[in-house]
């Protein structure tokens, strides 16, 4: 019965949202670190998603985290001389974490999140009912 | 009387298991809704329990023969036309998916209902009261 597949390709597409949440919750948190230079600035974090291809057909395809990358955004620079991370020139580099993207990106993880949590229930009800069948 | 029985359920059967096969494509859809490049599934659910129900499909009877298309009583698997695609070249249109996955749970429930009307039927005429 292959709608015991689409438990775990919802379960896998939850796991990935949550390695997405994840992500933003550690750019949220380091959103106002600074550095003493560009190079070692906190940059944004992101899951990139890819599909498992079922082997069987008719079997519900996953997702799995291909990889995470990091965001390509110059990260700010900012003159603050009295700044203990200051560098020689008085400047203190912001992290390139850009909070209304995150906070987008959030919301979206957490929808993606609860539609995949509905289609596990619905099919469980399903399920329920077929076993149910003829009582 | 089997035959009879047969003929009773199954076109029901038949149509639980393209629902079922429908289901695992859109709950797929969804799955990926937010993987890049992913294509968007669906069957034609007419098209696929005629499939299903053909009562003698082409069978391969010797090395040679040529496969033709997906295999016998296996429906066809089409992609889905996007309404607006998404730069990473995502076809997932989320409510969409939603709304079809929500139909074909609903069908899937009165396919149900109508095999347990009909075993419940049976079991009076069996019962004879």
């Amino acid at each position: 019965m292959s709608l015991f597949g689409i438990f775990d390709a919802a379960g896998s597409a939850m796991s990935a949202q949550t390695v997405r949440l994840n992500t933003v919750a550690s750019n949220l948190a380091n959103a106002d670190v600074v550095a003493p230079d560009a190079q070692s600035a906190y940059r944004a974090r992101m899951p990139v998603f890819a599909s498992v291809l079922s082997e069987q057909a008719g079997a519900a395809d996953g997702v799995r985290v291909d990889r995470l990358v990091l965001s390509e955004a110059e990260p700010q620079r900012e003159y603050a001389p009295e700044h203990p991370q200051a560098d020689a020139e008085g400047y203190v580099w912001h992290s390139n974490v850009n909070v209304v993207e995150e906070m987008a990106n959030m919301t979206s993880a957490s929808r993606s999140y609860q539609s995949s949590v509905e289609v596990v229930s619905t099919v469980k009800r399903l399920m329920l009912a077929t076993l149910r069948m003829g009582q | 009387m089997t035959r009879g029985i047969d003929a009773l359920f199954a076109p029901h059967e038949r149509a639980l298991g393209v629902l079922d096969r429908r289901l695992s494509l859109l709950g797929s859809n969804l799955a990926n809704a937010d993987t890049p490049g992913y294509k968007a599934r669906d069957l034609d659910f007419r098209a696929a329990l005629e499939t299903a129900s053909a009562s003698a499909p082409m069978a391969r009877t010797h090395g040679g023969h040529l496969a033709t298309g997906p295999a016998a009583g296996e429906p066809d698997v089409l992609y889905r036309v996007p309404l607006a695609p998404s730069l990473d070249g995502n076809t997932v249109d989320t409510h969409q998916e939603k709304a079809a996955f929500a139909e074909a749970a609903v069908r899937y429930e009165s396919t149900l209902t109508f095999l347990s009307r009909r075993i419940s039927g049976l079991k009076t005429v069996l019962r004879g009261e």
